[in-house]
């Protein structure tokens, strides 16, 4: 590496190397940057790994133990023969996962911008849209192995799913994780402070979690109230749930791939305008 | 053969005026820093400080006015702008539960930087001031002026020409202050960096320093310290041409 000479510039130990970010091993130094860190906060931080995991496990052994004798569940797709409902809450309680992650990201972007780290990814020179993306990767990256590690600890307790499927799930998990990462950066463009957060739990994490497909069939939905129904078939996390189910059984779930992708893109590309300083609500600000 | 052209400054801010709804927080404000200066914005709370260096970062868009920096109009290129500028922002922005190398290394990804060639800088410059040895403790174990620092070297990770700290040493003892003002002073004379170093306290200005005087959002003096204060001291002076208690000041 050579160092670049500026006019201007007097001689000493500090030459500046400006053009390195315009090379492809910069782009993916930053990316991969800013995807340890998050991994690594996330490490250091081992109770929310615990809460991470824990929370849907009480779900699993509890509320599905308990509503296994209430609820029948008829043969669905992508199912081909009758399953237990803990068998049947798995997806949903992998996006589950995905869900809370995605505002958990969102929490530490609200964090860091009251904290001033929010501003040290900001004035990166590489593009607002490509850091942006990096910290939905990480984000997404953190979420899957949360993910495979709830469902080893479900394996463990017995809840067959195939093997196979396991490694068909990672692009489902990819996308879903992509869409509901992209809510949570949205979100964190719009709330000003982090005690606001409360309201996300509220009026995001849990209308979008119990108004889908995650712990009821929708047919059974339909039953109880068609206007839920009708909710739950436009909510993005049922289609995130469904895409998750069908690949675990190594299926496509066509209808819910078309919602999931262009709905990831249009957050994703709502929170890169909302992140621009010329046209976005972050550059209105007063500093 | 001997250029005719002067260099170009490392900050060059001309005719630039920012408003939050109706209130104007900057009012055509132009100046300039060297390569290897050390300018003191000197400014009250309020006064529009950070509003500058909000647009000179590109956290804010200029509406109005140029800025570049070392010739690159932020508005036009800021990829280029923003990879010669570091910042030290007001509040720490510096992860606390990080490892001061580990911070490097986040830092210098953020530029393209290696980690093994961003902890090797960070090193260079921690051992510059005697720190080397905290570089794998936890920054939340440092002390506040040490985080400073290691902010300070954060910031020059990459290089930049032009370096913005906007009060820099708020809540640190007289002491830790001086330290580290003493040591971005020799950053602009022994490297070449440009300083613009925002603050409200007098005691951190060398006479030979540049000073732009910032008031409600408008420059109302600038030049050499010692040509502002004359024969008085450059308090009595500031104090004067704003109409402010000693104890914005303090």
């Amino acid at each position: 590496m050579t160092a670049e000479t500026e006019e201007g510039a007097a001689p000493g130990t500090l030459t500046p190397d400006a053009a390195m970010r315009d090379t492809t091993r910069a782009w993916a130094i930053c990316a991969y940057g800013i995807i340890w860190r998050e991994g690594l906060r996330f490490m250091q931080q081992k109770e929310r790994f615990l809460s991470a995991l824990v929370r849907p496990l009480v779900w699993l052994f509890i509320f599905a133990a308990g509503l296994r004798a209430v609820l029948g569940l008829s043969i669905i797709e992508p199912y081909e023969t009758y399953i237990l409902y803990e068998v049947y809450v798995v997806p949903g309680l992998c996006a589950m996962i995905q869900l809370f992650q995605g505002m958990q990201s969102s929490l530490s972007m609200v964090y860091d911008r009251e904290t001033g780290a929010m501003r040290t990814l900001l004035i990166s020179p590489f593009p607002r849209w490509f850091l942006l993306a990096a910290k939905l990767l990480a984000s997404v990256v953190v979420s899957t192995v949360q993910v495979y590690a709830f469902l080893l600890v479900a394996a463990l307790w017995d809840i067959k799913m195939p093997a196979k499927g396991m490694l068909a799930l990672l692009p489902a998990l990819f996308l879903s994780g992509f869409l509901l990462g992209a809510i949570g950066l949205f979100l964190s463009s719009a709330i000003r402070q982090l005690e606001n957060f409360a309201g996300v739990m509220n009026f995001v994490i849990f209308p979008m979690f119990f108004a889908s497909s995650a712990l009821y069939p929708l047919w059974r939905i339909r039953e109880g109230s068609p206007l839920l129904y009708d909710i739950a078939a436009l909510n993005p996390f049922t289609h995130c749930v469904e895409l998750i189910r069908y690949a675990l059984y190594l299926k496509v779930n066509w209808d819910a791939l078309g919602v999931v992708v262009p709905c990831g893109l249009v957050f994703f590309y709502a929170a890169v305008r909302a992140y621009d300083p010329v046209r976005g609500s972050i550059g209105r600000r007063r500093g | 053969m001997f250029s005719t052209l002067a260099p170009r400054p490392a900050l060059s801010v001309t005719g630039v005026s920012h408003s939050f709804d109706a209130r104007k927080a900057l009012d055509d404000v132009s100046l300039e820093v060297a390569g290897g200066s050390f300018t003191a914005l000197l400014g009250i709370n309020g006064a529009g400080k950070t509003t500058l260096f909000n647009l000179v970062t590109r956290l804010f868009a200029n509406r109005s006015g140029t800025i570049e920096v070392c010739g690159i109009d932020v508005r036009r290129e800021p990829g280029g702008a923003l990879a010669r500028l570091g910042v030290v922002f007001q509040s720490r922005a510096i992860d606390p539960n990080l490892s001061v190398e580990q911070n490097f290394a986040y830092q210098g990804a953020l530029y393209g930087i290696a980690s093994d060639e961003a902890r090797r800088r960070g090193k260079v410059l921690m051992e510059r001031w005697g720190l080397a040895d905290r570089m794998h403790d936890r920054v939340r174990a440092l002390s506040g002026g040490q985080a400073r620092r290691a902010e300070i070297a954060g910031a020059l990770i990459h290089r930049p020409r032009l370096l913005l700290c906007d009060e820099a040493t708020a809540g640190l003892d007289v002491a830790a202050r001086r330290a580290i003002v003493d040591d971005v002073h020799a950053l602009a004379r022994d490297d070449g960096v440009g300083v613009l170093w925002a603050t409200h306290l007098i005691d951190e200005i060398a006479p030979e320093d540049m000073v732009v005087m910032l008031h409600e959002g408008r420059v109302i003096a600038t030049g050499p310290a010692r040509n502002i204060a004359g024969k008085d001291d450059l308090a009595s002076v500031f104090l004067a041409k704003t109409g402010a208690g000693a104890e914005a000041l303090a």
